[in-house]
């Protein structure tokens, strides 16, 4: 379990180290993701002590935003007096966003019968 | 003992310990009310728990940075979470080597769509050009966003407001969208998500569905990139 902590937290420093090297905009957790998973395929089988340790992480994610959204919602007062035409673009937007996106995967995409399900309601 | 209470406060306010535990209490109360909804996406855990301590922060009157020093422990564990997010995209390697370029497609039309439709609609208002780059890329992951934002001559402190606030309202809303359109596939359905709520809206996936969660976490990966290589060109275009 520990092991695979540092692991994880290995490829984390990694990908900081990359990105503050090369000056890429990319954060490093996120190229850590990609060593890891170039790691995983390199490797070609998932060790279940990595699953358990990702899976545990991964199941609270929503978590692990809430200090970040406090910090938000205490400073809502940046967006000033342009408050009501942000908020229809964000939403408007964010909506267009996600129908967009999902047409153009429905359109595009070839999906194996196990792709498809339905959310509640 | 009113003097005995107020010092007892003072010492508990000023260790980490207080607001850690706030925090995770204040979680584990908006997921027993989603969990009881049914994970209906309105009640979602983030924006309870976030309610909920803004309104502790307010009625004691306490500073963010205060409440940070302990919550600073939850927030790290964004890093390693995100590096985490390797398993569930091995797991899904085959589905996503067979439709890659459907999803690269599909990532790059959502990324254009984010950028240009918020600020399209807030040009209409007559929002000043600095609010409108601060918009821009409002549906990438926070780091990245604000970087974005700096570069292009945007207020970083506004795009981190909007970043949270667009991911909160994509995994509130997203769920309604996809389901009126008729999207039955999971991987659209994730990549959606993925695309326009960036980390927040993978949290709600992953709960949802593990194809639909590592479809997530790859569209907000790929669309960080797409959206730091594109907007600076896109922005050029349309100014």
């Amino acid at each position: 379990m520990i092991a695979y902590l540092t692991l994880i937290l290995c490829c984390q420093l990694a990908g900081e180290l990359i990105t503050v090297a090369s000056g890429i905009p990319i954060p490093g957790p996120v190229v850590g993701m990609v060593i890891l998973f170039a790691g995983l395929l390199a490797r070609g089988r998932l060790p279940d002590g990595l699953a358990a340790v990702a899976d545990t992480l991964l199941r609270h994610l929503s978590l692990l935003f809430v200090p970040a959204g406090v910090g938000v919602v205490l400073h809502l007062h940046v967006v000033s007096e342009d408050w009501p035409a942000i908020a229809v673009a964000l939403v408007v937007s964010t909506l267009a966003t996600i129908a967009v996106t999902a047409w153009v995967m429905v359109l595009l995409g070839r999906h194996a019968p196990s792709d498809t399900g339905t959310e509640e309601r | 003992m009113g003097a005995d209470l107020e010092r007892i406060w003072v010492y508990l306010s000023a260790s980490p310990l207080l607001s850690l535990t706030l925090t995770l209490a204040a979680y584990q109360l908006g997921l027993w009310l989603y969990t009881r909804a049914r994970l209906n996406p309105l009640l979602n855990p983030v924006l309870i728990a976030v309610c909920i301590l803004v309104g502790i922060l307010l009625a004691t009157r306490t500073e963010y940075g205060v409440y940070f020093e302990g919550a600073q422990f939850v927030h790290f564990l964004l890093g390693p979470a995100t590096v985490a997010l390797a398993i569930p995209l091995y797991r899904q390697f085959e589905a996503i080597r067979r439709s890659a370029l459907a999803i690269i497609a599909s990532i790059v039309t959502g990324s254009a769509t984010a950028a240009l439709s918020a600020v399209a609609i807030a040009r209409l208002f007559g929002v000043s050009d600095t609010v409108l780059v601060s918009l821009a890329p409002k549906s990438v992951t926070t780091p990245v966003a604000m970087g974005i934002a700096e570069q292009l001559g945007g207020l970083p402190s506004l795009t981190a407001v909007l970043v949270i606030l667009t991911g909160i309202l994509g995994a509130a809303l997203g769920p309604f969208m996809l389901n009126l359109l008729r999207i039955r596939s999971w991987s659209a359905r994730g990549l959606a998500i993925g695309v326009a709520a960036h980390g927040i809206g993978t949290a709600r996936a992953l709960q949802i569905n593990e194809v639909a969660g590592a479809f997530s976490g790859l569209a907000m990966g790929l669309n960080a990139l797409a959206t730091a290589a594109l907007l600076p060109l896109l922005w050029k275009l349309i100014q």
